[in-house]
């Protein structure tokens, strides 16, 4: 353990004498001693994860797929995924097997997970940003939006939301600490 | 050094296992537990009518003991990305990195290329706020019209997340004789339904921008990327 303090301490040292050698010489004419090396920004950044819509993943992605879903790029995720959301979907709520069977937005299992399999979030610029809030739907997400209750909603509550009524909610409505109405917004960490 | 290593990773992988979670919090074995892992993001209009708030919260689950330690990964680039003709193609993007103790903002701008690969547009619009610490107040910064913060917060996600485990796991997942059929009712206290993301941290990065910024039409679509440098 010592020792491997006493390298990470070298490389540190290393590293910073090496990022002082690399200062670049393109402002010469300045001698003000604010002016410090820029940080270096370089280098090529391979994607390892991503989200748009709460959830998605977790709920509706395969444990064999979880990793090749977070490099796929959303403009191709429907066509790789929309049938594997589908079967997920029907197996979490067999009424949906059947297609004339929607949910409270009107979709039957293939239109609902066609929507979902391509994970973005719509966000409005014109009008109410929400998750839900009982009249607006999916046009943001708002800290205190009570996102899982919604999804739950949409998977197991059928064309009235009364399908499955101990499915269509977890009972959890709030976060555990209140949001601020101003920048930024979230609260203080516990 | 050797027990400890084993340890941790049995503690990584009986958190994800047991876990698994939501609403991205360790959703993929690749990022789980680690510093690119994003737990949720939020996109929502500001306190000014004409703008728009986006947050990316990453690295979840932070105990309280731990977050004073909690720190951005300097080689991991954060993306929030605009579509702004509703092709699901990133028109614009807002990257995000830290270093030094300051997380750089460059953009909204055109991505030089779209995918799963990046480089950092350091020719567009730069701002940087320095990393709150934890404890402190709220760091901010407002520069060219925007606001930036970058810093522990309280995870804003809420799910009773262990009963919705035992609900979609077969069997009998907590020992009372029968499979767990539906979430527990409101209240508190044992048989009740808890919000497993309670007392818990993330780092969150929030951007707060003019409306105009990021498109003309009536919606966005928004999605977050984290990269890390090769």
């Amino acid at each position: 353990m010592k020792l491997n303090n006493i390298k990470l301490v070298i490389i540190a040292m290393l590293v910073s004498f090496t990022a002082f050698n690399c200062s670049n010489d393109d402002d010469n004419g300045s001698n003000d001693p604010m002016q410090q090396t820029p940080p270096d920004f370089s280098g090529t950044f391979t994607q390892e994860d991503q989200m748009g819509r709460p959830a998605i993943n977790t709920v509706f992605v395969d444990m064999a797929d979880k990793n090749i879903y977070n490099v796929t790029l959303p403009s191709n995720q429907g066509a790789a995924f929309q049938t594997k959301f589908q079967n997920k979907l029907e197996a979490l709520n067999p009424a949906h097997t059947d297609p004339m069977y929607t949910n409270a937005l009107g979709f039957n299992a293939e239109q609902f997970t066609g929507a979902l399999a391509t994970d973005v979030l719509t966000v409005s610029l014109v009008g109410t940003t929400t998750f839900f809030d009982g009249t607006n739907i999916l046009t943001g997400r708002a800290l205190d939006d009570d996102v899982i209750s919604t999804e739950l909603l949409l998977i197991f509550g059928g064309p009235a939301g009364a399908d499955n009524p101990g499915l269509t909610n977890d009972n959890v409505s709030a976060n555990d600490k209140s949001f601020s109405a101003t920048f930024p917004y979230l609260a203080s960490p516990w | 050094m050797k027990k400890s290593k084993i340890l941790i990773g049995t503690a990584i992988i009986a958190i994800a296992g047991y876990f698994a979670i939501s609403a991205d919090h360790i959703d993929a074995p690749a990022v789980a537990g680690g510093t690119s892992d994003i737990t949720d993001i939020y996109g929502f209009q500001g306190q000014d009518t004409n703008t728009i708030v986006f947050v990316a919260n990453v690295q979840g689950l932070i105990s309280p003991a731990n977050t004073s330690s909690a720190a951005f990964d300097e080689n991991v680039l954060f993306e929030f990305n605009i579509d702004n003709n509703g092709d699901a193609v990133a028109d614009l993007v807002i990257q995000a990195t830290a270093r030094d103790g300051k997380m750089y903002f460059f953009g909204p701008t055109a991505p030089s290329q779209t995918g799963l690969n990046s480089s950092i547009v350091t020719t567009a619009t730069t701002n940087a706020v320095a990393i709150t610490n934890y404890g402190d107040d709220a760091i901010i910064e407002s520069n060219n019209d925007m606001r930036f913060f970058a810093g522990p917060r309280d995870d804003p996600f809420f799910m009773d997340f262990v009963r919705y485990t035992q609900i979609v796991t077969p069997g009998d997942d907590d020992n009372d004789g029968m499979e767990e059929g539906a979430f527990l009712p409101e209240g508190t206290g044992d048989g009740f339904a808890s919000d497993t993301f309670a007392g818990t941290n993330v780092l969150s990065i929030v951007v707060e921008l003019p409306k105009a910024m990021v498109g003309s039409g009536d919606s966005v679509n928004l999605w977050v990327e984290s990269k890390r440098k090769q």
